[in-house]
């Protein structure tokens, strides 16, 4: 019997994917793992990949199309096989005409075989796919099982492929022609979800907003004495690598900070996992430094670059864009004095960066030239209070004007 | 390390045991001047002795009963069966008298003894004599019982059983007393209550004792060439049960299969199913299956006996289910 290609959840949020490509076509041979399609999720484009071998028989779905997670969007089978209702139950693509039913001889009158995926509110599951499901945030209603009667075992759930898609180009847009009033730019999937978060975080999170500025003098000493230091073996250390780690560090001494709200409680975390949003064309996200204050500025520096230029490719995978118990946002490099920034939920806080700037201050009865930050912390009201909230920009401002603070 | 047989490790045993404690005897159908039905008893008569080495007559619950009387006693008989088909014939004695004296005495009166004997299937010997008695057995508590599968464990058991002041069952096999194996010379103990992983392996655990390690690691050969790599945990001793070990298995690998000479019903296997069901429950990628003895009495026709028998391809086929290699 031929097998059901579903729309799968390819991330841990997607609830719909726009099939971006079929890298097989109809009469291709197919065997398990694949790829047979590469598929826009709300954060990445990301394979879909076989999970039976013969032939892809149909194809349900044009490229271009979104389709709800669970949707059949195509069938494999052997060769000449008859495609079980030929998908016509399948729920109709939202931006592209359902496909011809096949003409029916007289005899199959009878209604067509149901082939939506299979009760939602039913997942069978072995124990252990419970529990990977659970510790990696993955609902396993999404998730198509291989096992017997669909259940779902270990490896459905495990990682995308390990051959990554040849990089396709990022979404382009074309200046309008003249005399146009205004053009009509559908939302990807990524605009989507930013503005469901955002809107998400804006409206229920009561946000309050603390500003301090900081005098980089030292630090900026030190980064170019390090930087002097590294020479030409590379990993130049930015301004953002140390406030990251400055960041991480004053988060370990106040962990009220740290934390997520939850419905019903809240999670202070032990561990230290900070997001670093990185502004990506047509949209931003955040990739994730885990355990940055156990990290060298080094390797912060290494690692926060390597994620960036992935995000900017958009091949970042969904565990390293999760995850994180608190965010920097640093729009420095633009010139920005100062800015709040959003929190991004379920996390209670969010420094924002602006530049560092030469600046005249007093010290004692003369006046010096200093180069100087502004940063603003956004807070969650429900986890932190504005003591808290105080204390924790104290200390960082304290690290990041004394930087051998940081190794104490 | 020299190699024995499985038969003269037993025989090892029991010589340096018996000139290690002089309250260690012997008695049982033929042990004496016949030196044992399988031989177990080799040389032993010369060596210790009438007093120490005990012919008795075709009587098994009389000599099960005077066992027992003499560990009360203070001796530390080993009663052997020549089959433990027999020795149900001495059930009450040993699960009426020696099991439960310690209990029923208030902790009083100790039964240091060893009953040990052939059991399961050999070559057509047909239903009434080809039949494995651990599930019996280990069902009594007051008992412990220990199933070795290889020359140095049946060393290593058999002192430990001797040395232990509870009644031990020792299961052995007409088909293994032939089995060769390096076995340590002298002070080698294995204690009970400690299987031992036969194999190392990542994507299935198969849980065997006895007759049934060759099985499983048979089974293991032929699923290496189809790139499984199956773990076999040999239990060695079934009552206690190496919880931990069989816990910590299941946790690498996700799977089990637990393979046993005995019937299905209420069998050994399903004693350590029920234990990794609740104690490895989210470990778990697939309902643990077992290999058994089909649930009939044991053919005497040979293709039958061989069909109805746990086999390296039904040891397979069962791992390839819990691997879900084989669709639904």
């Amino acid at each position: 019997m031929a097998t059901k290609v579903h729309m799968e959840a390819l991330s841990p949020t997607m609830e719909e994917g726009r099939l971006v490509k079929w890298n097989k076509h109809e009469g291709d041979p197919v065997k398990s793992g694949d790829t047979l399609a590469e598929v826009e999720t709300d954060k990445a484009v990301m394979e879909l990949v076989a999970r039976a071998d013969g032939q892809l028989l149909k194809v349900m779905v044009p490229e271009g199309t979104t389709v709800p997670v669970g949707n059949v969007v195509a069938w494999i089978g052997k060769p000449g096989e008859k495609v079980d209702g030929d998908g016509a139950a399948a729920p109709a693509p939202k931006s592209a005409p359902a496909p011809e039913p096949q003409k029916r001889a007289p005899s199959a009158v009878r209604s067509a075989p149901e082939v939506a995926p299979a009760d939602v509110t039913r997942v069978k599951a072995s124990p252990l796919a419970k529990r990977i499901a659970k510790e990696v945030g993955v609902d396993l209603k999404l998730v198509q099982g291989s096992g017997p009667g669909g259940r779902v075992i270990k490896r459905d759930l495990e990682g995308a492929p390990a051959t990554p898609a040849a990089p396709t180009a990022p979404p382009t847009y074309h200046a309008p022609p003249s005399g146009v009033p205004y053009e009509d730019v559908p939302l990807t999937q990524i605009r989507k979800t930013i503005a469901k978060r955002l809107a998400a975080s804006i409206g229920p999170i009561p946000h309050f907003f603390l500003t301090a500025e900081i005098d980089m003098e030292r630090a900026a000493e030190a980064r170019e004495a390090l930087n002097t230091q590294l020479g030409e073996a590379g990993g130049k250390i930015s301004f953002n690598d140390i406030i990251i780690k400055a960041v991480a560090l004053a988060l370990v001494q106040h962990r009220a900070c740290n934390a997520w709200f939850q419905e019903d409680h809240i999670r202070y975390w032990n561990e230290v996992h900070i997001g670093m949003a990185v502004a990506i064309e047509d949209g931003l996200i955040t990739p994730v430094i885990r355990n940055a204050d156990m990290k060298s500025l080094r390797d912060i520096g290494a690692e926060s670059r390597e994620l960036a230029g992935r995000a900017r490719t958009r091949r970042l995978k969904p565990e390293e864009y999760t995850g994180a118990t608190f965010s920097v946002s640093n729009l420095g490099m633009f010139d920005i004095d100062q800015f709040t920034a959003v929190i991004n939920p379920p996390e209670s806080g969010i420094v924002a960066i602006g530049s560092v700037v030469a600046k005249a201050v007093p010290d004692g009865d003369r006046v010096v030239v200093r180069r100087r930050l502004r940063l603003t912390m956004s807070c969650d009201h429900r986890v932190i209070d504005g003591a808290t909230g105080a204390v924790f920009l104290k200390t960082l401002k304290q690290m990041l004007e004394n930087p051998l603070a940081m190794l104490l | 390390m020299p190699t024995l047989t499985y038969r003269d490790a037993l025989n090892q045993a029991l010589r340096e045991e018996m000139q290690r404690d002089p309250n260690v005897v012997l008695m049982g159908e033929e042990v004496g001047v016949y030196q044992g039905a399988y031989k177990v008893s080799r040389g032993l008569l010369e060596e210790f002795g009438p007093k120490r080495i005990v012919d008795t007559p075709i009587a098994e619950l009389g000599f099960a009963g005077i066992g027992v009387g003499a560990a009360m006693g203070g001796l530390r008989p080993v009663v052997e069966f020549m089959t433990w088909n027999f020795a149900l014939l001495a059930l009450d004695q040993i699960v009426n008298s020696a099991a439960k004296m310690l209990y029923m005495s208030g902790g009083q009166i100790r039964v240091p003894i060893v009953f040990r004997g052939p059991s399961g299937a050999a070559l057509q010997l047909a239903s009434q004599h080809s039949q494995a008695w651990e599930s019996w057995i280990a069902h009594i508590p007051g008992l412990k019982v220990v199933a070795p599968a290889t020359p140095a464990d049946a060393k290593g058991l058999l002192k430990s059983a001797i040395r232990d002041n509870n009644p031990v069952i020792v299961l052995e096999g007409e088909m293994l007393y032939n089995l060769k194996g390096d076995v340590p010379d002298g002070e080698h103990i294995v204690p009970i209550g400690k299987a031992e992983i036969k194999r190392e392996g990542s994507d299935v655990t198969l849980v065997c004792h006895s007759k049934t390690l060759t099985v499983a690691q048979k089974a293991a050969d032929q699923l290496a060439e189809q790139n499984v790599s199956a773990e076999v945990l040999d239990l060695r001793s079934l009552r206690p049960l190496d919880e931990a070990a069989i816990l910590e298995s299941v946790k690498k690998t996700n799977r089990a299969v637990v393979v046993e000479e005995g019937w299905p019903h209420t069998g050994i296997g399903a004693q350590v199913v029920d234990l990794i069901q609740r104690d490895a429950f989210d470990d778990l990628d697939a309902p643990v299956q077992r290999v058994t003895q089909a649930d009939v009495p044991m053919p005497y026709n040979k293709f039958l006996e061989r069909a109805a028998k746990a086999s390296p391809e039904k040891v397979v086929a069962a791992a390839r289910k819990v691997l879900y290699l084989d669709g639904d």
